[in-house]
C-alpha cells in the first residue's frame, strides 16, 4: 500500500460564474478518481457538488471531464496518471452547469421523449413473442447503454454549437431509434411511422459527420457510429436517396 | 414560512426504481395522475446494479419449472419466515410481469426457439432468471423508464403536456409522509439542485425507496440506500417488520479498498464458477446444511455433472442460498484459508473457455479489469461478503400492498418487508419489485380515486415544522453552544457504518449489539449537531445530514430487532444463538417509534426511540403446507403449528 | 422544477459552444493534456502526400504502363490516347477527342469512393476542416449543419461509388492475372511486380467490401436475420472486415500507391523488373 499526496484542480460555480480550485489531496493504492472527489468532500470542501451513484460503472451518473476527457469518475483509475501530474476535473461542458460538477441534462430527457416508444405488434400477446437471439443481439448492444451521456456530452453537433439543440437528438437517441427500428417486432412501420425517415427528418441524423467521438468516450464500449449511425444513414438513405431501392420497392409490390 | 410549492397529485410514488416505476405505471394506466419522485436522475436508480435476472417460473429452459415449485423455493430460501400470501402471490404473477416487459420492448436473451432464456440460480430448483448478459437491472429501469415515456407521450397527444398524467421529478427527496389526523395528506421534499422546498399532495402514497445498505460499511448498494422509505414509514407510524434481516450477499469484490463492497453476481456461480479457500479446495461441500442435505451434490464430480445433466445431479453448493454461502466464506476467512486481501477466491477462469466467459458475463469482466485490474478469464476473483438487501421493511398486506395503520400508505419492494422472509434469493427481488410494484401501484390508484369526497389536507403547521427540521444543519452552530462544537456529517456517517458493520454485522452477539445501541444513541445527539457549509444549492454535505437521521432511525431498528431474536435464521446469525430455532419460526418483530409525537433524539440507549413487538404470523394456508414434504416441514415448523 | 423534465424554456436564439451561455465558465477552449493534435496532423499529412503525390501521377500521362503491368492509376485506360497494353484493360470507349490523361476519367470512380466513405469522412473532417479536430477539443467554426445540406449531403450516395468500385477492383483483379505473364505475354511467371500487384489487390477487396455501406447491403438493412441465414452469415463476415475499415483504408491506399510507383520505376527504366520465374 502507498500512498501520495495528488495536485488536483476542481471547477467550482455555478451559472453566474466560477473557475478552477487547487486542491492537494491524499490517494491510495487502488482508488478512482471518484474517490478523491469524495475525500475532497469529507475533508475540505463538504459542498462540492458531484452526482454519483452505483460506483461501478453501471449507472452513469458520475459523468464529468477528467483532464478534458469526459469521463465516468468512478471508472478513472488514479494509477492511469503521473504522481506528479495535476488532474483537472470539470463539469460536462456541453450543458447548462448548476453547481460544481453538476450539470443540467435537461436536454436528454427532452430527446428521450421525442422518439416515438416501441410499437408492439398487433395480435401477439404478452408470452407469445418469438424471437431469436441473432435478432434481438443488434438491438442488445445499443441497450447496454447507461445513458451518461458522454457521448451527448462529447458530440461537437451540440457542443460546440448550442442551435443544433433544437435540430439534433445526439447519438445516444439517434442510437435509440436505430434500436428500435432492428427490433425485430417493432410495429411502427405497420402503424404508419417510418423510424428510418424520421431519423433525418426529426432527429437530424444529417448532422452527424461520423468523427466517432461518441464511440470514443462510451464507457460501456458500444460502437454507436459503426453499429448505429451509420447502419442508421444507410437505412435513410434507403429511404431517400437510393432509385434503385425505390425502384425494386415498386417492382415487388407490384408483383 | 410554508410559502412552497404545493401540487395536487392522485397518488405520489416516492422512489423511481423497479418498484416504484411499476408503481407509478400501473397507477397512471388505471386513471390516476401519478407523480414520481426520486433522489437521482430519472433511469438511475439502485435497480440498474442488479445483475442476475428475474425469476419467474415461465419454464422456458425445464418445462418442470412452475409457481408451485418457485413458492417453494422461495419458502425455503426465507426459511419459513415469509409472509406466505406474498410468496405464493409472487411466484403466480411473476411470469406475467415478465411478459408484459416484452411488449413494452425488453429484449431479454432467447432461447434456441425463440423465447426467454433462463437461468440458474443459488436456491432455485431449474434454471428461472430471465436475463440480459448480466446487466439484466438495466434492462428492467430503461425498460420501465421507456414505458414511462410512452405513457407520456400518450398524454402529450392527447392533451399536449407530456407531464399532464405522469410527471417524474428527478433530483428531489422527501423527508416527511405529510398526515390529515391517521390518513396520508402528501409529502414534504426539497429539490437537490436548488435546495427549495415543496409539497405534492395525495391521498395516496407509494414508498419504494429500497434499502438501508448505506448503513454499513462495506456494502454493494449506491449512496441513495439510506433506508428513506422505511423512515418515512416509521415517521409517519408505519410499523417496520423483521428488520434484523439484512442480506450479505456472498460475493463482493475486497480488492482495492475504494471498491470493497461492490457486487460480483451470483450468475458467476450460476454459470459454473466455483468457490476455493487459499488451500484450493472446495469449500462448499462442508458447509451444506442438513436442511438442504438431500438437495446438493456431495462430491466435485457431481457437482460438475449438474452443469450438463440437472436432471440426474444435484446440484453444486455453491448455488446454496446467498445467507449459507456468505457464513461459510466468513468462517473460512476466520480459520486462515483466506485468500490475501480477507476473503476467498472464486474462479470462472479454469472453468470456462475465456471466450464464454466475456460473453455470459461481459460487465464482470468489464468491473473487474477495468476496476481492480483483473482479468476474470485467466485469473481468480477475490470476494468476500457484502451488505446487500435488507428482508426486513415496512409490514404491508399482502395483496393490497398497504402499509399498516396508516390509510392511504404503500410500500413495494426492498423496502417493504415479509415477501423474502429470513433471507431473499438471488432473482427474486426483480421479480418481486414488479409483481408488488404493479400491486402498490393498483391499490394506491383505486384508494385515490375513491375518494370522491373532500382529499385529506396537508396543515401549514407540519409543512413549517418538516421544514425546520431540514434547516436545522445550517443553523447548528451556535446552538446549545454546551453541547459542543457542530459536527461533521462525513464523520458521523464513517462511525455509523463503522459501528452496524463490525457490530451489527454477519455475525452478531449480544454484547457487541448492546454496545451498538450506545453508540447510536450517542451518534444520535451528535447527528442533532450536524453541521454545514455552503448554501441550499445542490449540497452534498445538507443531503448526508438529513438521511442521517433516516439512516440512524433504522440502523436502531436492525439491532434491537437482531438483539431480541434469539436463534439463527437466514440473514440473521447470532454466535450466542446458532440454531436455527422451531419456535421463532411464526414470530415477527415490529419496529414502531417509541414517542410517535417526539423529535425522535432520545439519547437513552436502553429506552431509544424504537419499541418492539412481537407477533404470531397467520398459519400458512394448508393448501400451500401441502405442496411440501412432511419431513422437510418438521425441520422448520414447530410442533403444533404441524399438527393444527 | 427539477433537473429538466420541462422542456427547456424556449431561449433566446443562442449560439456557440463551450465557453457560451449557461455552460461552466471555463476560458479554455479544451482541457487537454494529451498530444491530440498529432492523429489530425499525422492523418492530415497522410493524405495530402497522397493528394500530390496521385496528381502528379495522373495528370503524368506517362511511365504508367510496363508490360505485363498497368499502373492500377491508369486501369481500365478508356481513351484513345492510351498506350496499347495487350490483353487489357484498354478500351477506346472515349475515343480520340480525349485529350488529357485517361487516368483522369477513371480515376473519379475510386476518387468518390473513398471521398464518401465513412471512414475517409471522419479522417478529413478531422483533419483538414476540424470539425472537430479532435473529441472535446472546441471546433473553430460558428457554424455547422453537418451533412444535412448540399454540397455535402452528397455524401449519400457513398453506395452508388461503392458499386462502381465493385467495377473497378474487378479490372483491378484482372489486372492482376495479367501480372502473371512475362514482357513478352507469355503465360505462368511471376516476377516482383506480381507480387506487389497480389498484394494490392487483396487490400483493394478487403477496403471494398468492409465498406459500411455494403455492410448494409448485404445484410445490415434486414430486420430478421433468421430468416435470412446466407445474408447473415455474409454480414457477420463483412463486419468483422469493416472494423478494420480504418486500418484497410490506409493499407490500401499506400499499397495503391505502391503498386503505382512500382510501375512507374519500371516504366521510367529506374531498374528491371526481377522475375522469379
Amino acid at each position: 500500500m502507498s500512498s501520495y499526496e495528488a495536485r488536483f484542480r476542481v471547477w467550482r460555480g455555478d451559472v453566474d460564474g466560477g473557475g478552477l480550485e487547487d486542491f492537494r489531496v491524499e490517494v491510495n493504492d487502488g482508488e478512482v478518481v471518484l474517490d478523491i472527489i469524495h475525500r475532497l468532500q469529507a475533508t475540505q470542501a463538504p459542498d462540492l457538488a458531484v452526482r454519483w451513484n452505483c460506483k461501478a460503472g453501471k449507472c452513469g451518473s458520475c459523468s464529468a471531464e477528467i483532464n478534458g476527457h469526459p469521463r465516468l469518475l468512478c471508472m478513472t483509475r488514479m494509477s492511469v496518471f503521473d504522481r506528479e501530474e495535476t488532474i483537472t476535473v470539470t463539469p460536462l461542458r456541453a450543458f447548462p452547469v448548476i453547481r460544481d460538477l453538476v450539470t443540467d441534462v435537461g436536454f436528454n430527457y427532452t430527446k428521450a421523449r421525442q422518439v416515438p416508444a416501441f410499437v408492439p405488434p398487433a395480435g401477439v400477446g404478452p408470452g407469445e413473442y418469438r424471437m431469436t437471439q441473432e435478432d434481438v443481439d443488434r438491438s442488445q448492444e445499443f441497450r447496454k447503454c447507461i445513458e451518461c451521456f458522454l457521448c451527448q456530452d462529447t458530440c461537437h453537433v451540440v457542443r460546440d454549437h448550442e442551435e443544433n439543440k433544437q435540430a439534433f437528438a445526439g447519438p445516444r437517441f439517434l442510437m435509440r431509434v436505430a434500436e428500435l427500428d432492428m427490433h425485430p417486432l417493432d410495429a411502427a412501420e405497420e402503424s404508419g411511422l417510418d423510424r428510418k425517415r424520421t431519423a433525418q427528418d426529426e432527429h437530424g441524423l444529417g448532422y452527424c459527420n461520423i468523427t466517432k467521438c461518441c464511440t470514443e468516450v462510451c464507457p460501456e464500449g458500444i460502437k454507436i457510429t459503426d453499429n448505429a449511425l451509420i447502419p442508421l444513414k444507410e437505412r435513410a438513405v434507403d429511404r431517400k436517396y437510393d432509385p434503385l431501392v425505390w425502384l425494386g420497392n415498386k417492382i415487388r409490390r407490384r408483383s | 414560512m410554508s410559502v412552497v410549492d404545493r401540487q395536487k397529485w392522485d397518488v405520489v410514488v416516492v422512489g423511481a426504481g423497479g418498484a416504484g416505476l411499476r408503481a407509478a405505471i400501473e397507477a397512471r394506466e388505471r386513471g390516476a395522475r401519478t407523480a414520481v419522485i426520486c433522489k437521482s436522475l430519472f433511469g438511475k436508480a439502485h435497480t440498474v446494479m442488479a445483475e442476475g435476472g428475474i425469476a419467474a417460473a415461465m419454464g422456458n429452459v425445464n418445462s418442470g419449472d412452475n409457481w408451485q415449485v418457485h413458492f417453494r423455493d422461495t419458502m425455503r430460501g426465507g426459511k419459513f419466515l415469509n409472509q406466505w400470501r406474498m410468496a405464493e402471490l409472487h411466484a403466480q404473477e411473476a411470469p406475467q410481469r415478465v411478459w408484459e416487459l416484452e411488449t413494452w420492448g425488453a429484449l431479454f436473451d432467447r432461447t434456441k426457439d425463440g423465447r426467454i432464456s433462463q437461468r440458474n440460480f443459488g436456491g432455485h430448483e431449474y434454471p428461472r432468471l430471465a436475463h440480459v448478459g448480466d446487466r439484466t437491472g438495466l434492462e428492467l429501469i430503461r425498460t420501465l423508464q421507456q414505458k414511462i415515456v410512452a405513457l407520456q407521450q400518450e398524454d402529450f397527444a392527447e392533451t399536449g403536456d407530456y407531464e399532464s398524467r405522469l410527471k417524474v421529478f428527478q433530483e428531489c427527496t422527501v423527508t416527511r409522509v405529510l398526515k390529515d389526523g391517521d390518513e396520508v395528506s402528501g409529502v414534504f421534499g426539497y429539490e437537490r439542485e436548488s435546495g427549495r422546498f415543496f409539497v405534492l399532495e395525495a391521498p395516496a402514497v407509494v414508498i419504494a425507496t429500497g434499502g438501508i445498505g448505506k448503513s454499513f460499511k462495506v456494502t454493494s448498494n449506491s449512496w441513495e440506500y439510506t433506508g428513506d422509505g422505511h423512515a418515512l414509514a416509521l415517521l409517519a407510524g408505519a410499523p417496520l417488520l423483521n428488520m434484523e434481516f439484512v442480506q450479505f450477499h456472498p460475493t463482493g469484490m475486497v480488492w482495492p479498498p475504494s471498491v470493497k463492497g461492490i457486487l460480483v453476481t451470483e450468475s458467476v456461480r450460476g454459470d459454473g464458477g466455483v468457490l476455493r479457500n487459499s488451500e484450493g479446495k472446495r469449500f462448499m461441500f462442508d458447509y451444506v446444511p442438513d436442511v438442504f442435505k438431500e438437495k446438493y451434490a456431495q462430491s466435485e464430480e457431481e457437482a460438475d455433472r449438474w452443469y450438463d445433466d440437472p436432471d440426474h445431479n444435484r446440484r453444486p453448493p455453491e448455488l446454496l442460498p446467498r445467507d449459507e454461502v456468505a457464513r461459510a466464506i466468513n468462517a473460512e476467512v476466520k480459520a486462515g484459508r483466506g485468500s490475501p486481501h480477507g476473503g476467498v477466491f472464486l474462479d470462472v477462469s479454469t472453468r470456462m473457455p475465456a471466450e464464454v466467459v466475456k460473453r455470459r458475463l461481459p460487465s464482470m469482466y468489464h468491473q473487474f479489469k477495468e476496476l481492480a485490474d483483473v482479468d476474470i478469464t485467466a485469473e481468480p476473483m477475490e470476494v468476500g461478503p457484502t451488505c446487500h438487501y435488507v428482508m426486513g421493511g415496512i409490514a404491508v398486506d399482502s395483496d393490497s400492498a398497504a402499509a399498516r395503520g396508516v390509510p392511504g400508505l404503500f410500500a413495494a419492494g426492498e423496502v417493504a418487508g415479509g415477501m423474502h422472509g429470513s433471507n431473499r434469493l438471488g432473482g427474486n427481488s426483480l421479480s418481486d419489485l414488479l409483481v408488488f410494484g404493479r400491486r402498490a401501484g393498483w391499490h394506491a390508484a383505486d384508494h385515490a380515486l375513491a375518494r370522491t369526497g373532500a382529499r385529506p389536507h396537508a396543515d401549514d403547521a407540519q409543512v413549517d415544522a418538516a421544514a425546520a427540521e431540514a434547516l436545522r444543519p445550517f443553523s447548528a452552530e451556535g446552538e446549545e453552544p454546551a453541547d459542543g462544537p457542530p459536527e461533521n456529517p462525513y464523520t458521523l456517517h464513517q462511525e455509523l457504518q463503522q459501528t452496524m458493520n463490525d457490530l451489527v454485522g454477519i455475525i452478531r452477539r449480544e454484547h457487541e449489539m448492546r454496545q451498538a445501541l450506545e453508540k447510536l444513541a450517542e451518534l444520535r445527539a451528535r447527528a442533532r449537531r450536524a453541521g454545514v457549509e455552503g448554501h441550499r444549492q445542490f449540497n452534498p454535505g445538507w443531503h448526508l445530514a438529513l438521511d442521517l437521521r433516516n439512516m440512524l432511525l433504522v440502523s436502531e431498528c436492525v439491532a434491537r430487532a437482531a438483539l431480541e431474536r434469539t436463534e439463527s435464521r437466514g440473514g440473521h446469525t447470532r454466535e450466542d444463538h446458532a440454531a436455527m430455532d422451531r419456535a421463532w419460526r411464526n414470530v415477527n418483530l415490529l419496529c414502531s417509534p417509541t414517542d410517535p409525537a417526539g423529535g425522535f433524539a432520545a439519547a437513552d440507549a436502553v429506552r431509544g426511540q424504537i419499541t418492539l413487538t412481537r407477533e404470531t404470523t397467520e398459519p400458512i394456508r394448508p393448501d400451500l403446507l401441502a405442496l411440501f414434504e412432511k419431513e422437510e416441514l418438521v425441520k422448520y415448523l414447530a410442533e403444533e403449528e404441524l399438527y393444527e | 422544477m427539477a433537473t429538466g423534465t420541462e422542456p427547456p424554456a424556449t431561449e433566446p436564439e443562442h449560439r456557440g459552444g463551450v465557453r457560451s451561455g449557461t455552460r461552466a465558465a471555463i476560458s479554455a477552449s479544451h482541457l487537454r493534456t494529451d498530444r491530440w493534435w498529432l492523429a489530425p496532423a499525422v492523418t492530415a499529412a497522410g493524405l495530402l502526400a497522397f493528394v500530390v503525390y496521385s496528381t502528379w501521377r495522373a495528370f503524368a500521362d506517362a511511365d504508367y504502363y510496363a508490360a505485363p503491368y498497368v499502373s492500377p492509376f491508369y486501369s481500365p485506360c478508356l481513351a484513345e490516347n492510351c498506350e496499347p497494353m495487350r490483353g487489357g484493360p484498354n478500351w477506346e470507349l472515349f475515343g480520340s477527342w480525349w485529350g488529357i490523361s485517361p487516368a483522369i476519367i477513371i480515376l473519379i470512380f475510386p476518387l468518390g469512393f473513398r471521398l464518401t466513405c465513412y471512414y475517409y469522412r471522419k479522417a478529413y473532417y478531422r483533419s483538414f476542416w476540424a470539425s472537430p479536430p479532435a473529441c472535446a477539443v472546441a471546433e473553430p467554426h460558428a457554424k455547422y449543419t453537418g451533412e444535412t445540406r448540399f454540397p455535402l449531403i452528397l455524401q449519400n450516395v457513398h453506395r452508388y461509388f461503392f458499386y462502381a468500385a465493385l467495377l473497378v477492383a474487378c479490372v483491378l483483379t484482372w489486372d492482376t492475372v495479367l501480372a502473371f505473364r512475362d514482357e513478352n505475354y507469355a503465360w505462368g511467371h511471376m516476377g516482383l511486380g506480381t507480387l506487389v500487384f497480389l498484394v494490392n489487390i487483396v487490400l483493394i477487396w478487403a477496403y471494398t467490401l468492409s465498406c459500411h455501406s455494403c455492410r448494409h447491403i448485404v445484410g445490415g438493412k434486414l430486420k430478421h436475420f433468421s430468416k435470412h441465414p446466407v445474408r447473415y452469415r455474409m454480414w457477420q463476415w463483412v463486419g468483422r472486415l469493416n472494423a478494420r475499415h480504418m486500418q484497410l483504408a490506409w493499407a490500401s491506399l499506400i499499397s495503391v500507391a505502391a503498386a503505382d510507383f512500382y510501375v512507374y520505376l519500371v516504366a521510367s527504366g529506374v531498374f528491371d523488373d526481377p522475375r522469379f520465374f
